[in-house]
């Protein structure tokens, strides 16, 4: 298989992977939006999780923002696997960002609320998967030598 | 056509992400529910015919539908036991049962804590009930657990059984469901801060502290 496939492959891997964490926030966020913290699909620490100041940014609910991510990220890999170079140089930024506030939600949820959604937990798993399969992306450079 | 086909992929994505949003967001509305004045609980005198927790004379009522087999119920009582003793003697918390029939053994679960209820033992059926709901909603035979339950916070067991089967029990669960119906209730928990429902942003601990603040505020200004 050439490098140029692999990273094709990689890439359709990655925009199928950002459709389930969009599909999760956007529960999320519609929970959010409806209040409907107290039920939250029979997760039981979903009051405690998405009813804490820190599930708001100015007053957005965090998870409209992971649908916004999840979209970003899906938008470029998909472009990214139709040889766009430049939704390739997007994606990365925007996957190392998402894993950067990823790694803050699952601190505040250890440390400060010691409460764990699971819908959070699985978006948590979604984006580190990302994060892993660009990290598994062979460089520029690799392509070039194949 | 290849050229156009990122777009057209992300395009449908899109619309499909908003669609599906939209019609989650409908169905999922918040129900904008306020109990009727006739129906609306009085002062002590309704504390005889319900179970109420803290000051059975405290201005402001948290009324709980409350499902013993939801896990977002047995979640949300460790936050309002402690919003009872948090705003002691000013909250009073009353249970209503709301087994929903998706529940398997919710019925059951709401029979028992009104068994416990008739050798005033209610509260320590119902923390014990959600304490452990993990354990007994994956048991089969869920009678032989509540008995155990209710031997362990000192119940006369055989009482018990009786009355888990007795016509008053099923009569008091029946009317907490009727009154629930009579509302318009469909989910649990559903929570009413005097006689009003929460609406989408009090639905967070921040949100119903807020609400009881000013539920205080609005009986203070009215004495």
């Amino acid at each position: 298989m050439t490098v140029s496939r692999f990273r094709t492959i990689l890439y359709t891997v990655a925009a199928t992977v950002s459709l389930a964490g969009l599909a999760d926030a956007t529960y999320l966020a519609v929970q959010a939006l409806t209040g409907e913290t107290l039920g939250c699909g029979g997760s039981p620490d979903c009051f405690r999780v998405l009813g804490s100041s820190y599930a708001r940014v100015g007053g957005i609910p965090v998870a409209l923002f992971g649908v916004l991510a999840y979209f970003s990220a899906f938008t470029f890999a998909t472009f990214a696997a139709f040889g766009y170079a430049r939704a390739r140089l997007l994606l990365i930024p925007t996957i190392g960002a998402m894993f950067l506030a990823t790694l803050w939600l699952l601190y505040v949820q250890a440390f400060l609320l010691h409460a764990y959604c699971r819908y959070c937990l699985f978006s948590a798993a979604i984006t580190f998967l990302l994060a892993g399969l660009v990290i598994a992306l062979p460089s520029s450079q690799q392509e070039q030598d194949s | 056509m290849k050229r156009y086909l990122p777009f057209v992929i992300v395009g449908v994505i899109a619309l499909a992400t908003l669609g599906s949003g939209a019609m989650l967001y409908r169905a999922k509305r918040p129900q904008f529910l306020s109990i009727p004045e006739d129906k609306a609980l009085a002062g002590k005198s309704d504390a005889e015919s319900m179970h109420v927790r803290g000051n059975p004379d405290a201005p402001v009522t948290v009324e709980e539908f409350g499902d013993f087999q939801c896990p977002p119920c047995g979640s949300f009582a460790g936050f309002i036991d402690g919003l009872v003793k948090e705003y002691d003697p000013r909250l009073r918390v009353v249970f209503r049962n709301f087994p929903l029939q998706a529940h398997e053994h919710a019925r059951e679960a709401a029979l028992a804590a009104e068994a416990a209820g008739l050798q005033w033992r209610f509260w320590e059926m119902h923390d014990v009930l959600y304490r452990e709901q993990a354990v007994w909603t994956k048991t089969p035979n869920v009678r032989e657990l509540f008995d155990s339950y209710a031997g362990m916070i000192g119940l006369n067991v055989d009482q018990f059984r009786k009355d888990m089967d007795g016509e008053k029990v099923k009569a008091r669960v029946d009317s907490d469901q009727e009154r629930g119906h009579s509302f318009g209730i469909e989910r649990t928990p559903t929570i009413f801060i005097n006689n009003r429902s929460l609406g989408p942003n009090d639905r967070t601990p921040e949100g119903m502290r807020a609400m009881i603040d000013a539920a205080l505020k609005e009986k203070a200004a009215t004495k």
